[in-house]
């Protein structure tokens, strides 16, 4: 359910990017913060991209590690949800990666020829 | 033909929150505070709302925008307490949308009582996933976990147990039949987000509600005291 939501987020952001040309390849990344099933969000983006410039389009999901960052200088990347650091105990480390839900690019058929520079 | 590569750089969730910013600054300009109530489906949301709205809170004017997938169950129960209730149903989209969005938040302002209000309680569609996602405005999130939940569910909802500013913890009255662990609950809530305000109650009893309520009040206060 929650990758449906999420697919169509991401068809709507690359429609706007695309200005009515056909995509070929949608590059996303995904942190691991953000719960994303990868095969599940690709099922559904290839659901929600027919009738779209997305129809047919690759969806290439990069996913970013968890790391947080605590004020004692520990860094550490993520597995469990644990956000308390392992080093201090501390609340309140700083997340420096894992939040992401980034389209980065698109790769988009265009009709008009590459500008001449001869 | 050929192919381009388009750079985009940009959160696809970003549309959602940009109408969020909107309605945070609709809400602002008629000094309306606003809570997102979110939990799994049959946490207790309406019948802890019921019971604040019952007994209300002093000097808020409280309204409540339901979010359902279908349906109007709940605000016909919280309609009876006689405080403004608007109902906004999810199922006009793909099969029903599980969660609210800031874009029908927004289709919901105009049948809002802003002017009557100081505080808006959202009622969320009962979901512990995909309403984490979408901001709609709000100030504060607020979500119930039923203890008959079990205590591992912080554990496997992070998005949700980290994303809210207060976890009420229901249905304590339903303990001594239960082989629920709750120290090991509240152990699993401080792991996924550390020192987050917690609180232990029962809509059933009313045991921990009047503490929610000084919660609300306090909340508004805070906003028109900053507003002034």
């Amino acid at each position: 359910m929650h990758e449906l939501a999420l697919a169509s987020a991401v068809i709507d952001t690359v429609e706007r990017h695309a200005a009515g040309r056909r995509v070929t390849a949608v590059y996303l990344k995904v942190g691991h913060l953000r719960q994303v099933v990868p095969a599940s969000l690709a099922f559904y983006f290839e659901h929600v991209a027919r009738g779209t410039v997305c129809e047919g389009a690759r969806l290439d999901q990069e996913v970013v590690p968890a790391v947080l960052r605590c004020d004692c200088g520990n860094e550490w990347t993520l597995d469990d949800p644990v956000f308390r650091c392992p080093a201090c105990g501390e609340a309140g480390a700083e997340i420096m990666g894992g939040e992401e839900f980034l389209v980065e690019s698109i790769d988009v058929v265009s009709e008009q020829e590459p500008a001449c520079t001869a | 033909m050929h192919r381009v590569k388009v750079r985009v750089v940009e959160d696809a969730l970003d549309a959602n929150n940009t109408i969020a910013r909107a309605n945070r600054a609709d809400f602002d300009a008629h000094g309306v505070t606003v809570v997102n109530l979110m939990s799994a489906p049959g946490a207790g949301k309406t019948t802890l709302l019921e019971r604040v709205l019952a007994d209300g809170i002093d000097g808020v004017r409280v309204g409540v925008l339901e979010g359902d997938v279908q349906g109007s169950m709940d605000a016909d129960r919280l309609a009876s307490l006689h405080v403004p209730v608007t109902q906004l149903n999810t199922d006009n989209g793909f099969g029903g949308e599980c969660h609210l969005d800031a874009n029908m938040v927004r289709s919901a302002l105009p049948a809002l009582p802003l002017h009557d209000i100081d505080l808006l309680i959202i009622e969320n569609v009962g979901n512990l996933v995909c309403p984490a996602e979408f901001h709609v405005g709000e100030d504060a999130r607020v979500m119930v976990s039923a203890v008959t939940e079990g205590e591992d569910k912080p554990l496997k909802y992070p998005l949700m147990f980290r994303t809210c500013d207060l976890v009420l913890v229901n249905k304590l009255d339903l303990m001594p039949h239960l082989d629920v662990d709750l120290d090991r609950f509240l152990h699993h809530l401080d792991a996924v987000h550390p020192d987050v305000e917690r609180m232990l109650v029962s809509a059933r009893t009313g045991e921990g509600v009047g503490a929610w309520r000084a919660w609300l009040g306090e909340l508004v206060a805070a906003r028109s005291g900053a507003a002034v």
